[in-house]
């Protein structure tokens, strides 16, 4: 575990070692308040918890492209500049090479995520909404945000590239978080699945309504569990 | 002791390197020397444990190196071609990141990068951005992070390519200093660079392990029993009748002439060196200096990556 956390804190400090990452988050955070003004704080009235509620919706979206982002470059840009040999050296298993890696990214995940706190704390202020439905729709979108960085970095464990482990990562969210159109068009058992399936609206979106859903926690964990395995396999298969 | 058994590799269809076999000794410096695409940085891969071989074995003191041990990869150090380097960090960050990865930590890290400093000569680049070095200072710090952890071997996949003269000369010193602690293993397609550096050379051709040895016995492999460097006092025209065209003599031809004297290379026919300086006696001429040909490195080399088949060497 002490690898990969050292992997973790050196790719989380890379990450603001250069103008890059301060430029991603200023961006990504500067659309979404731009977002959160335009759509979740218009004009007529609304109930508070629907306000927080619409800010939980467009913040899932926000997480999501984020991660994809954020992600990318995990191993596509040790590959291309050759430093991944130094982890392939390294007296490390591959598990903790990618668990230090996935932490790296869920980490940045983090950080925008307690950024876009002002937000929820605005309503809050302004008007009436309960701690536990902002904690309840943060949990859920760390949840979201971690299967997301999970995915992204089995797609940038598979090339050398950034921007193609980028639209890997993407083609199978936008997958996933289609899932339950798909469902709806399928027959049985396949659409039980199919929506089971489902990113966002199966799993999402009770967080977003400021309930827990045990089973959603189970779908994240297993989710960031699979994709982590198949980026385990993708990397000892290089050796290969 | 670095035992290697039948070492075979494949790309898909191509074959990168065909059944190699060899043993490296503790603290020696062997050199893999070949034309770009023999081999060189697969076999090295492979000895850092980056790639599995199709087929074969590496036994590191007796210890198979994809036996799945972490403690293996402890004893390697690695430089790829081109150095790797989180070109971001600082020189001293850089280096204590990879020392704690690798298990190091506390005082004796400190100690042991203020130590790799100074033996690769970058000790005044410790604070310094990655990104701003030169890219001597770039492979110095490369091959500092390859040893900082103490390995037994060192692989250093053509460390002084891209280098300047200046550089060069520094990068030598360096390598030859890490014979105190380690086995190293060097590759480079620049003959002059691995036979003032190594003990020991492996030439490797097409993937196939083409002939090793020291500089000395690879020249004395190439040595022709039937080939000899004479000195005589003779004309060109008196070379002609008498040498030239003589039943004991296969070829022959003038290098040089020094005044009344020529410097030639005479190929005879089978070892009949007796039979030829009675030749020469017989004839009259003036035997200045008779000796066997011995063949320069760079001919050894040239002759062994050639395409053309080398009949000297058969």
């Amino acid at each position: 575990m002490k690898a990969a956390l050292l992997i973790a804190r050196r790719d989380f400090q890379a990450y603001f070692n250069t103008a890059w990452g301060y430029v991603v988050i200023a961006v990504l955070l500067l659309i979404h308040g731009l977002l959160f003004n335009a759509l979740a704080m218009e004009s007529k009235a609304k109930y508070s918890a629907d306000v927080l509620e619409e800010f939980f919706y467009l913040s899932s979206g926000f997480t999501m492209i984020a991660a994809i982002i954020l992600t990318m470059r995990l191993f596509a840009e040790e590959r291309s500049s050759g430093t991944m040999v130094l982890l392939d050296t390294a007296p490390v298993h591959t598990v903790q090479v990618v668990l230090g890696k996935f932490l790296a990214g869920l980490s940045i995940i983090l950080v925008l995520l307690a950024l876009s706190t002002y937000m929820p704390a605005l309503i809050f202020v302004n008007g009436k909404v309960s701690l536990g439905h902002i904690f309840s729709g943060y949990l859920g979108l760390a949840l979201l945000g971690a299967s997301v960085v999970a995915i992204g970095t089995w797609g940038s464990s598979l090339t050398r590239i950034q921007f193609v482990g980028g639209a890997i990562a993407g083609v199978v969210t936008a997958v996933l978080v289609l899932a339950w159109a798909l469902g709806k068009v399928s027959d049985p058992p396949l659409d039980q699945l199919t929506s089971y399936m489902s990113l966002f609206d199966k799993h999402f979106q009770p967080f977003m309504q400021g309930r827990v859903n045990t089973q959603s926690i189970v779908f994240y964990l297993s989710l960031c569990f699979a994709f982590l395995l198949l980026a385990v396999r993708s990397l000892r298969g290089r050796r290969w | 002791m670095i035992e290697v058994s039948g070492l075979t590799r494949y790309y898909g269809e191509t074959k990168a390197i065909e059944d190699l076999s060899f043993n490296i000794g503790a603290n020696e410096i062997v050199g893999f020397l070949g034309l770009n695409g023999a081999g060189k940085t697969t076999t090295l891969k492979i000895l850092a444990g980056l790639l599995h071989p199709t087929s074969g074995s590496v036994r590191i003191e007796g210890e198979d190196l994809f036996g799945g041990s972490l403690d293996t990869r402890r004893n390697v150090g690695f430089l790829p071609e081109v150095a790797p380097l989180y070109t971001e960090m600082r020189v001293r960050d850089y280096l204590r990141f990879l020392g704690e990865l690798r298990g190091m930590g506390g005082a004796s890290l400190d100690s042991a990068i203020s130590e790799v400093a100074e033996r690769t000569h970058c000790d005044e680049a410790l604070d310094v951005v990655i990104e701003t070095l030169s890219y001597g200072y770039r492979k110095r710090v490369g091959i500092a992070q390859a040893i900082l952890h103490k390995p037994r071997w060192v692989i250093l996949d053509e460390p002084i390519g891209g280098l300047d003269p200046v550089q060069i000369v520094g990068m030598r010193k360096v390598i030859a200093n890490l014979r105190d602690t380690c086995t190293v293993l060097v590759s480079s397609h620049i003959l002059s660079e691995v036979s003032q550096t190594c003990d020991r050379l492996l030439i490797l051709k097409q993937g196939r392990l083409v002939a090793e040895g020291s500089e000395q016995q690879l020249s004395h492999m190439a040595q022709h029993a039937s080939s000899l460097r004479v000195q005589l006092r003779m004309t060109a025209a008196e070379f002609e009748s008498v040498v030239v065209g003589h039943a004991l003599v296969k070829d022959a031809s003038i290098l040089r002439t020094e005044g009344e004297l020529l410097v030639a290379r005479v190929d005879l026919t089978g070892d009949h060196r007796e039979a030829f300086v009675a030749v020469l006696v017989q004839a009259s001429v003036g035997v200045r200096r008779i000796e066997d040909a011995e063949s320069e490195l760079e001919d050894i080399f040239l002759e062994l990556t050639s395409n053309q088949p080398s009949q000297k060497l058969r």
